[in-house]
């Protein structure tokens, strides 16, 4: 009796350690109060110089390598195309950063591009269960595509809805999505094509903590052109690209409900029971055993029925 | 299979064949005691294999095509709704489903419950196909199924809920193997493979309390990931885990005695006596359980919408769809298994059960597809993405009866030769009482 309970006992410590090991090493690197990188880079994205011409677009594609849209990249129908219902154009696999038309009630259109808003602390990043997304010091969030299983977490849990899927690819689907242009110009300290490629000067390119200061500055200076709020300065624990507007954001489909806090501290409150659960259930559950089969012998019944004498007499 | 047993035929049930006294052989084992010819005509007999087979024929292709050409090609390849039908059905439905096998193994190993002994390996069997077809929903869902191990040996990110579903569902997967290897062991006669197994099996039960807490929970965490397009009704931050771990429980015991009710309609002939007899005690003890869940969980939901203040939610279309949901899905079968249990009538307090299990598919579905994006559009799955969540499903059914067909689930393994046999009866004081199958069992062990 006293052998088969220690054996029990370590066959119940040796299931919550291997469970335990890995979880609270997750735990001890989930639960860090991140702020941000300082020398990170980040754009101001200033949508009241914006007038349409899908430049950006255009320079992206040639930078990212990317195939030739169906339509040429001056052509301004785009605008109105309008997919699933009254949803406009959205990154996908094809194209990292797309610009939006919203025509305003009085004065002229408002222009919007979207891209990867390279978060302080990513959702995408910290929902993937391999590590595929790395968030470099310069501030870019990049892509390993070695690693990616496809699960597609990334994408459920991005709330700028901006990793896309390489859903045609049979044998390589990969996740798409702007990488800030890390490999060929971030990394050298240069401008990505986009921002260099821009005739308005919409996109500004600069140290993140200089771009909040220029932000607010501009507001101040211009208070009747500007609405009085930098997003992205602490949506979702803040992002690298920001935005100005001169128009009520969400007029221009921005979510204006989104949560300040990090994505990950949502899945905080689970993940820090997961600890306690390692810890009590074994002892927990084992005294329960040991009160409620008190006085029996466990483990020497030799079936789940009784055997068919049993069943006869 | 009813005919042949009118006719005096008795399917395998232990390592010898009655009649000519001789072991039988493996292959024998396979077929349940009849020559393939045998075997062929009562199989071409059974309706179900006729609507398996069709729907297998449609369905194997499409699943070809799916690896040759890829997601796009049998989803609506849509970037705003990376789930679909694969994991909002294989996963996140499928796996409360099997919540049954931990349930079990609890209540009958830890909690000394003998009288639910009979059922425990209907849940513990229940249980482990469940997880398995999760994985398999799940290798037609990732875009590099060939790549799923990497969670475990390439890379680790370990601040992931996602990583914490991935290596739980894979370690509980194996304790569910080890578990269920009892039977197995009975069945390829491997006597001592098994008395290790029972040596082990409180580990695996408290092993398995322990993962399935997590993962269940941590299924509904991964939702709070997405708190802006999951609708606010169905999100709930600090809650979502509890809702589908509490759920969980009812989903499991109720998905027990669905499939119960099943065996013994359509497979009453592999069901040895005692366990038919057994049954409907036991099918009103489980729904006693799953009533109390269903409580709990009816009660966490309120407070979980006083606690988010989403009263004014309750009035708009959403809000009737999520009335809707908790009446049908969670009321009703605690009203209809009430009154089952009260009255004792084990038809209605089976009819709950379904409607319980039901309840849980609407749930989940809820959550993944139809309430996701809410405030973006709605998404109908393509139509081949459905035919290969019917088959896989398909797959499950078949798989479920080939294994309750031959191993000894719903009836007992007799182990021993006929003459021992004999003899231990004759012996014994007390028919039935523990010392006497130990006893018999070491006889066994030392023959073989
Ligand atoms: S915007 Fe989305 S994809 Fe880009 S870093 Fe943030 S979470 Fe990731
Ligand atoms: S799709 Fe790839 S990158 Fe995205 S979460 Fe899954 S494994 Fe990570
Ligand atoms: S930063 Fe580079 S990858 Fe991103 S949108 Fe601009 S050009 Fe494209």
């Amino acid at each position: 009796m006293e052998k088969i309970t220690r054996r029990k006992f370590i066959s119940v410590s040796l299931g919550g350690a291997a469970a335990g090991a890995f979880v609270l090493s997750g735990k001890a690197q989930g639960a860090g109060n991140f702020t941000g990188y300082p020398e990170g880079m980040g754009v101001l994205v200033d949508l009241t110089r914006c007038i349409g011409c899908r430049t950006c677009e255009a320079a992206c594609n040639r930078e990212q390598g990317l195939p030739e849209p169906a339509l040429p990249f001056d052509d301004t129908s785009v605008f109105d195309q309008e997919f699933h219902g009254g949803q406009k154009r959205r990154t996908d696999e094809n194209a990292f950063t797309v610009v939006n038309r919203y025509d305003q009630a009085e004065g002229g259109p408002v222009y919007r591009k979207i891209q990867c808003n390279h978060c302080n602390e990513p959702a995408c990043l910290t929902s993937c269960f391999v590590n595929a997304y790395t968030k470099t010091k310069e501030g870019a969030v990049i892509y390993n595509s070695k690693v990616c299983v496809g699960c597609r977490m990334c994408m459920t849990a991005c709330p700028f809805r901006i990793p896309a899927y390489a859903y045609s690819s049979a044998t390589n689907p990969v996740i798409r999505k702007c990488i800030f242009c890390y490999d060929t110009r971030l990394k050298y300290g240069k401008p990505p094509a986009c921002i260099d490629a821009c005739p308005q000067g919409v996109l500004t390119f600069g140290h993140r903590k200089n771009l909040v200061k220029i932000a607010h500055e501009r507001i101040r200076a211009n208070s009747d052109l500007y609405v009085d709020y930098v997003y992205g300065e602490d949506e979702v624990g803040g992002t690298a690209w920001m935005y100005l507007s001169g128009v009520p954001f969400e007029e221009v489909d921005f979510d204006v409900t989104m949560q300040k806090k990090p994505i990950l501290n949502n899945a905080q409150d689970f993940l820090s029971q997961v600890p306690m659960v390692l810890a009590i259930w074994p002892a927990l559950f084992l005294g329960f055993h040991r009160l409620s089969t008190r006085g029996e012998e466990d483990g020497d019944e030799n079936s789940n029925l009784s055997n068919r004498e049993e069943s006869q007499s | 299979m009813r005919s042949l047993v009118n006719n005096g035929y008795q399917p395998v049930d232990s390592p010898v064949d009655e009649g000519t006294k001789r072991h039988w052989g493996f292959v024998e084992k396979l077929l349940l005691g009849l020559t393939p010819r045998e075997y062929l005509s009562q199989a071409m007999k059974n309706p179900l294999n006729w609507v398996l087979g069709v729907l297998f024929a449609v369905g194997f292709p499409v699943i070809i095509y799916r690896f040759v050409f890829g997601l796009g090609a049998v989803t609506h390849s849509s970037n705003d709704y990376p789930w679909g039908l694969f994991l909002g059905f294989g996963l996140f439905v499928m796996v409360p489903l099997s919540a049954s096998g931990f349930l079990l193994g609890t209540t009958v190993e830890l909690f000394g419950r003998k009288d639910f002994k009979p059922i425990e390996r209907l849940g513990l069997l229940n249980g482990l196909l469940g997880y398995f077809f999760a994985v398999i929903y799940l290798l037609m869902d990732l875009g590099q199924p060939w790549r799923l191990p990497y969670p475990m040996v390439v890379a680790w990110g370990t601040a992931a809920v996602l990583f914490l579903v991935g290596w739980h569902v894979a370690v509980y997967l194996t304790v569910q193997i080890v578990e269920v290897s009892e039977a197995f062991f009975e069945w390829v006669h491997w006597p001592m493979a098994k008395i290790f197994i029972k040596r082990i099996t409180i580990g695996l039960t408290i092993a398995g309390i322990i993962l399935s807490t997590l993962h269940q929970g941590a299924l509904g965490a991964l939702f709070t990931y997405a708190p802006s397009k999951v609708h606010p009704l169905w999100y709930s931050q600090e809650f979502l885990w509890i809702f589908f771990f509490t759920s969980s429980i009812y989903a499991g015991l109720c998905m027990l005695i669905a499939v119960s009710t099943v065996v013994k309609k359509t497979m009453a002939w592999r069901c040895s006596d005692e366990w038919l007899k057994k049954l409907d005690s036991q099918t009103i003890g489980l729904a006693r359980g799953a009533s109390m869940a269903l409580i709990t969980y009816f009660v966490i939901k309120v407070v979980g919408i006083a606690h988010d203040n989403e009263w004014a939610y309750l009035a708009t279309g959403w809000g009737q769809w999520y009335i809707l949901e908790l009446a049908v899905g969670v009321i009703l079968p605690l009203v209809v298994l009430g009154y089952g249990i009260r009255s004792e009538r084990v038809g209605i307090v089976r009819l709950g059960a379904f409607i319980a299990v039901a309840g849980i598919v609407l749930n989940r579905l809820n959550t993944a597809l139809v309430t996701f994006n809410w405030n973006l559009y709605p998404e109908i799955p393509h139509l081949l993405e459905t035919i290969i969540a019917v088959t896989v499903f398909g797959l499950y059914i078949a798989t479920y009866r080939f294994i309750l067909y031959r191993l000894p689930i719903v009836y007992a393994w007799n182990p021993l030769p006929l003459e021992v046999r004999e003899k231990a009866t004759e012996t014994a004081a007390v028919p039935g009482t523990l010392g006497q199958h130990s006893a018999a069992f070491s006889d066994v062990s030392l023959l073989d």
